[in-house]
């Protein structure tokens, strides 16, 4: 491992990817002992239907079989959930969705697990199942869970700003339209797993998780155990994006470990397994009306936006409120009427994915924007440019910006970029049977919890016999680099490079309670707590060294790679020799940082303040996408894109482009071919053959830029960046694409047979020895 | 039953049932966990290893195909604690992420550069298209490979 200095803005290579690189890393589904067990669930394979009984007698009879549990073996909750505990850890009297677990199964090896899961009977009374949100919504004659007060309606919201929809009568121009977006999956390359051991009464768990101090309370709740007999220990996960946000294996886990006390048992979904049972994005129907006057200011919006949260609540509740305070975009618009409802249906389960109900959104505000720009006759920036929100202006909900607000700065870059300036020759140069077209859209990207549910984290540093500084981080690196972030910070605080600086990665035992790796809030929270941690650290050994060589002041010390030196005198003392001076509870500081909260009152309803309503701080951004259109096959090629964003300052520029990169990557499998599909709630994209996924031939080469505006509450001056490049793909392409052939696919993704399909209907209406020339950007 | 093999330029013998998948045996039995299971279908990529230098996926052969075989997992590339120049590459463009297509991306770069040691960017895309990556957009994985064969392109060549 090379060794670098680590400083604040320099790209460094991360830490972690020495040990991945050469497959020494061990994820939580690496681990192995000799008589290790393995398990498994039984799912319903129904949408919805009563349990009558489990029959699991035959499947206890297979050789090697050591058990098969059901719902009357969990001694606590059996329920799980972050904000509505709604969801079994094994069904008991009801299936909501074929993904629900019955039994679970502990077996010596996976072939006697796979021949016992074959053998489990149920005996199950159909239930008319509800399939589509709005009919769930109007005609509760199926209630997926009776005792939810609001019916199936897991949480609506409505947000009125000026004179709300009135607002639209007053306009010069209006126009409409509805979007559809289907679920999108995960996908991470890692699916779900973990194993657990249950010794001397206490529950040991490694799980691939986002949320190690949160699983925590949700393992011992449900199964009826104390808190301090569950620890969470949480490796690198193989991917995450949100997924892994909240209880996937655990409380099963944990199930199968009390049962089998001091062996180790192993769950690894399968990806099946995984694509069936595990959350996925919302999918969304969202009718907008933008309405604007002559001079091109927007002046009021309309929004109807309605999330299938499928069976669970699973956050979805969350996910609808950040939707709904997004929906306007980053645009000062006086009058708006903005509304949002995430429903249970039988469909597959929704949650927590990067965007977290923003990319939806997005994908129609940044459309109704173009449309209003084309009726207007401005180009798609120039009507950005007008409506951008500043400093001090009140966003779509109302809430008073008062943090850095970059998205003017961020259009202005685009405005002077040589792929902006040089779009129509670029278009001009497509081939035969081909058409360019190029496509902007405005991203923006709220951090951290709101200002109800505390955004802390809790910071730990010590200083080693061995003479280096131990940083344990509380939050998990799902593989955004947070982890090397980390060191990055306190190296540079404490004066190090990186052979002086270790980690120790979240462990409820070991390291501090710091919130879930999610909401762009990692760096930001965490490292805000790391810096006081660090420089408390630091303060502290140098009045220790400045102490023991007699120096008139720690302001004659410094810090420097492995050793402090007094800088007069020129003696020095390393930091191994400084450690075993002081005794093990001065090796040790701690900081807790919460992050800082809107106090405004922009709505008065609760339940949306808990629910995250409204954010503070926001990172913004602008995409651009050049596509090529075939027009005998209606396919779409993204040839080039531009990201421009304003996350605050960077503190490596390598991992900022890492994030925004793949965000884009991610958005453009979601805007071009990913589409999750259920029939009567059965998944009819059960793996990576019917779920495409962008392959390296499917994406461009991103140009990256950041626009870094000081945020003054931030870690140097830093704001989140891991959602943001995902909220942008769906809409700049779907406009490059209008921009290009005239048509416009409100339903995604943009597949070929749809874009054709448009191509094909346009032709016919048209006379075919017209030309037609669009208005360019 | 007994598999002869070479892994990672040792002589390995192995009892096995013939019909036990490659990546368990890799996995479970030999400690090496560096090829992931992905799919466990062939179609991610992430198990991928290197049988006599030629990428296979180790979730779908048998351990009875290692018999005389030469196996290589990403295990085996690096010289001690000096990175092969392809991890290092990795680790210098910021190829890695999450990490789990890692190892597969790795070794399938390593059989591309053998085959052709100079590849333009195209090419690359197309080599490693069989295996996904959920983390990067690709972008820098292909910055990785592309600068690895320019930098030995420049050794060669001083």
């Amino acid at each position: 491992m090379k060794n670098t200095i680590l400083e604040i803005g320099k790209t460094i290579p991360r830490a972690d990817a020495y040990a991945k690189v050469t497959g020494k890393e061990r994820y939580a589904a690496d681990f192995h002992c000799p008589g290790m067990l393995w398990a498994g669930v039984k799912r319903a394979g129904v949408a919805h239907a009563r349990i009558k009984a489990v029959h699991a007698e035959a499947a206890g009879r297979v050789p090697g079989v050591l058990s098969v549990l059901t719902s009357k073996d969990v001694k606590g909750t059996n329920r799980q959930g972050v904000v509505r505990k709604d969801q079994p850890v094994l069904a008991d009297d009801r299936i909501r969705f074929p993904g629900d677990p019955v039994a679970l199964v502990i077996a010596d090896d996976r072939d006697s697990l796979a021949a016992a899961l074959e053998r489990i009977e149920m005996d199950l009374e159909p239930l008319p199942p509800v399939f589509d949100p709005e009919e769930a919504m109007e005609r509760e004659t199926v209630l997926i869970h009776e005792d939810h007060p609001g019916g199936n309606v897991l949480l609506k919201g409505a947000i009125e700003k000026g004179e709300g929809e009135a607002g639209l009568k007053e306009c010069d121009y209006v126009v409409e339209a509805e979007f559809r977006l289907p679920y999108q999956e995960h996908a991470y390359l890692e699916t779900e797993g973990g194993w657990a051991v249950f010794k001397e009464g206490s529950l040991e768990i490694t799980v691939s998780t986002q949320t190690p101090f949160r699983d925590r309370a949700e393992v011992a709740e449900a199964l009826g155990l104390g808190l301090d007999k569950v620890r969470i220990i949480a490796p690198f996960c193989g991917g995450a994006f949100g997924g892994k946000d909240g209880i996937t294996v655990q409380s099963l886990l944990g199930l199968a470990a009390l049962h089998h006390p001091d062996r180790a048992v192993k769950i690894v979904w399968h990806r099946e397994e995984s694509f069936l049972a595990s959350a996925k994005r919302h999918p969304a129907r969202l009718h907008y009306t933008l309405g604007a006057g002559k001079d091109g200011c927007f002046h009021a919006l309309r929004a109807k936006i309605l999330y299938d949260t499928g069976p669970y609540d699973h956050l979805g509740g969350v996910v609808m409120a950040l939707g709904l305070e997004h929906a306007a975009g980053p645009y000062r618009i006086p009058h708006c009427s903005l509304k949002a409802w995430a429903v249970y249906t039988n469909n597959p389960l929704s949650g927590a994915f990067r965007g977290f109900g923003v990319p939806q959104v997005n994908a129609a505000m940044e459309q109704i924007v173009d449309m209003m720009a084309e009726k207007i006759g401005i180009s798609p920036l120039e009507i950005r440019l007008r409506n951008a929100l500043k400093r001090g202006d009140k966003n779509g909900v109302g809430a008073t910006l008062t943090t850095s607000t970059g998205i003017t700065a961020c259009l202005e870059t685009l405005r002077d970029h040589p792929m902006w300036k040089n779009r129509q020759e670029w278009k001009e140069a497509a081939g035969a049977f081909r058409t360019r077209g190029v496509g902007i859209a405005c991203v923006m990207q709220g951090m951290g919890y709101g200002p109800v549910v505390p955004d802390t984290a809790n910071a730990k540093i010590e200083i080693t016999e061995e003479g280096k500084f131990r940083v344990y981080c509380g939050v998990v690196d799902m593989g955004q680099g947070n982890d090397a972030t980390c060191l990055q910070i306190a190296g540079d605080i404490l004066g190090q490079d990186s052979l002086h600086m270790e980690l120790v990665l979240p462990d409820t035992s070991e390291t501090l309670p710091s919130g879930s790796a999610s909401a762009s809030r990692t760096t930001y929270t965490f490292g805000n707590a790391l810096i006081v941690a660090a420089g408390s650290m630091k303060r502290r050994v140098l009045e220790k060294a400045a102490d023991l060589l007699m120096a008139a002041g720690h302001e004659e010390m410094a810090l420097v790679p492995g050793l402090i030196r007094h800088l007069p005198s020129g003696k020095e003392i390393p930091l191994g020799m400084l450690a075993r001076l002081l005794g093990t509870a001065e090796r040790v500081v701690t900081s807790r940082f919460r992050a800082p909260v809107s106090r405004e009152s922009v709505t008065s309803d609760p339940d949306l303040r808990l629910h995250g309503i409204p954010h503070l701080i926001f990172s913004y951004g602008v995409h651009m996408a050049c596509v090529e259109v075939d027009r005998l096959t209606g396919a779409v090629e993204v040839k080039r894109y531009l990201a421009v964003t304003d996350s605050g300052r960077v503190i490596n520029p390598q991992i900022l482009e890492q994030q925004i990169q793949g965000g884009i990557a991610q958005g453009l499998g979601y805007a071009l071919m990913e589409e999750f599909r259920a029939d009567k709630g059965r998944c009819e994209t059960p793996d990576f053959s019917t779920y495409i996924v962008p392959t390296s031939l499917d994406l461009p080469d991103m140009e990256t830029i950041a626009v870094e505006l000081y945020e003054q509450s931030g870690p140097f001056g830093l704001k989140g960046a891991g959602e943001i490049g995902i909220d942008g793909p769906v809409p700049a392409v779907a406009n490059a694409v209008a921009n290009g052939c005239g048509v416009r696919i409100t339903n995604l993704p943009l597949k070929a047979e749809r874009v054709y399909d448009l191509i094909r209907k346009r032709k016919m209406q048209q006379p075919a020895t017209k030309t037609q020339r669009h208005k360019d950007g | 039953m007994k598999i002869r093999f070479t892994l990672n330029g040792k002589e390995t013998e192995t009892d096995a049932p013939p019909d036990r998948r490659v990546i368990d045996l890799l996995r479970e039995d030999l400690g090496l966990t560096g090829a992931k299971e992905g799919c466990g279908s062939g179609e991610c990529g992430a198990c991928t290893i290197l049988v006599d230098g030629e990428t296979r996926l180790s979730c779908l052969m048998l351990s009875v195909q290692l018999e005389g075989r030469s196996i290589q997992t990403v295990e085996g590339i690096a010289q001690g604690d000096e990175l092969h120049p392809v991890q290092q590459s990795f680790v210098e463009h910021g190829a890695v992420q999450c990490g789990y297509c890692t190892s597969g991306m790795v070794l399938t770069s390593l059989d591309l550069l053998k085959r052709t040691p100079c590849p333009s960017r195209d090419e690359i895309r197309r080599a490693i298209s069989g295996n996904l990556c959920r983390c990067t957009g690709y972008q820098k994985i292909v910055d990785a490979v592309e600068r690895v064969s320019r930098n030995s392109g420049e050794r060669e060549e001083s």
